[in-house]
């Protein structure tokens, strides 16, 4: 099913979300990959506050080409999602509600989806240049010195994306397979 | 003897990692319009036509193709009637680096230690390879690698009595073991024999071969296809979505090997599969 939906998620939208509907995203998302998801993990860890409140948030594992003068951002598709597997359940148990990678992720990482009520999106990876079309503005707003790699606050405006693994642990990678093969 | 100043070469490094970042090469496009057509899933079509317009957005807007616009890989093929001038020709080559990265607005990607993980902020050191060849000429092939693909590649040592089929077997495992991870449609680059280093090589150099050319070798150009219609028989798809289109190419390359072994390496690109080839 297509569906035009508002971000951040609320808790409603993101269980009313099913594996394989098209979503085009608006609103405001948050950029972090590996090296802020180590960095956020460590604080948590040693129970100091991290910079983005990530409650009902969602998070796009994406580190952009810098922007051209008359450009909001670079290329800017997703980022493998299982090098963020080991930092994700923490996130998730702070009310983190949707992600936005390409790829698999692990059983912890589904569990505490079904748990927190999460919805896990895919973007196409390698269309970096037409997904940059749909951010309107982009900014820096954690960990600068990270390069690429830092934290920006996104708004997108009809932000093309998949829903892989909903809220229930409905997995589109393990079903469209043998679907498509008619198993 | 020819003289070659390491400016050249500087020069030359640098358009061709802006421009290999921006235009995909016409074989890997050809074959993105090709599976447009023949695709049999409807989401796979969806995927495969995102995929061409993107292409046209980053050429027109001069936006990498993609945000990952790798770690520099470089080949060099050097006639030995060549004397090179100027700079040390390593740091000749980094400098077409950093210059291609910081002008062509592409991401830098490198850490300096892979342990301790500090950016270099400027793409550099490439990953170079030298040949020398006979002649006067230089050959140089630029091939920005994304990584989301080269994490899902192997070396497997088989024994010689796992054969073509043990090849066959290893690269289709590889690739099912890839799914989605590697931007599906993928290009696979295979290296057989050589040593554990020396196959890992090929598969890279296979990657840099047109999609157009098959092996010269009869029976590897055969391996060549049989192992593309497996792959694409698995039905992982555009995206990892589903569908008939997994992969666009398999290129092997072979060398000779020991008689106890038969190392073989698969070198898993995305659809991004980046190559520029110069003649200097």
């Amino acid at each position: 099913m297509e569906k035009h939906i508002g971000v951040p998620l609320t808790k409603s939208v993101a269980a009313s979300l099913e594996a394989g509907d098209y979503v085009y995203l608006t609103g405001t998302i948050y950029t972090a990959r590996d090296a802020a998801h180590k960095r956020m993990y460590e604080s948590i860890q040693k129970g100091e506050s991290i910079p983005i409140e990530v409650e009902h948030q969602t998070i796009y594992y994406l580190g952009p080409t810098p922007a051209r003068e008359n450009q909001v951002i670079g290329s800017a598709g997703p980022t493998t999602s299982s090098r963020m597997d080991k930092y994700t359940p923490e996130l998730l148990d702070r009310g983190l509600l949707g992600m936005i990678g390409k790829g698999k992720r692990n059983e912890q990482v589904i569990e505490s989806m079904k748990r927190n009520g999460a919805v896990y999106f895919a973007a196409v990876g390698g269309a970096g240049a037409l997904l940059s079309k749909c951010i309107v503005e982009s900014e820096v707003v954690a960990y600068e010195d990270l390069g690429t790699e830092a934290i920006r606050k996104l708004k997108v405006k009809d932000l093309p994306v998949i829903v892989v693994i909903d809220s229930k642990g409905n997995n589109m990678y393990e079903t469209a397979v043998n679907d498509f093969l008619g198993k | 003897m020819r003289s070659i100043h390491t400016d050249l070469i500087t020069k030359n490094i640098k358009e061709m990692c802006i421009e290999a970042n921006l235009v995909l090469c016409e074989d890997v496009k050809s074959r993105i319009l090709g599976a447009k057509k023949s695709e049999r899933s409807e989401i796979g079509k969806q995927i495969l036509g995102q995929l061409e317009e993107n292409m046209k957005i980053a050429k027109e807007d001069s936006i990498p193709i993609c945000q990952d616009t790798g770690m520099t890989v470089v080949f060099l093929e050097i006639g030995q009637e060549v004397h090179f001038e100027g700079a040390l020709l390593e740091d000749a080559i980094n400098e077409g680096i950093r210059q291609g990265y910081s002008e062509g607005y592409l991401r830098k990607s490198v850490v300096k230690d892979p342990l301790l993980r500090e950016n270099t902020k400027d793409n550099t050191p490439g990953i170079i390879h030298y040949n020398i060849v006979p002649g006067d000429g230089v050959k140089i092939t630029v091939a920005p690698k994304g990584f989301g693909s080269e994490n899902m590649s192997r070396v497997v040592m088989l024994k010689p009595a796992d054969g073509a089929e043990g090849v066959v077997k290893t690269v289709v495992e590889t690739v099912q073991m890839a799914g989605p991870n590697a931007c599906p449609p993928m290009v696979v680059g295979v290296g057989i024999g050589g040593t554990f280093e020396k196959c890992a090589i090929l598969a890279k150099k296979a990657l840099t071969r047109n999609l157009d050319e098959p092996s010269k070798l009869p029976h590897i150009a055969q391996l060549e296809q049989q192992i593309l219609d497996l792959i694409n028989a698995t039905g992982i798809g555009p995206g990892g979505l589903g569908g008939s289109t997994t992969a666009l190419g398999v290129n092997i390359e072979t060398y000779p090997t020991h008689i106890a072994g038969l190392p073989v390496a698969v070198n898993i690109c995305c659809h991004v599969n980046r190559h520029v080839t110069r003649m200097i």
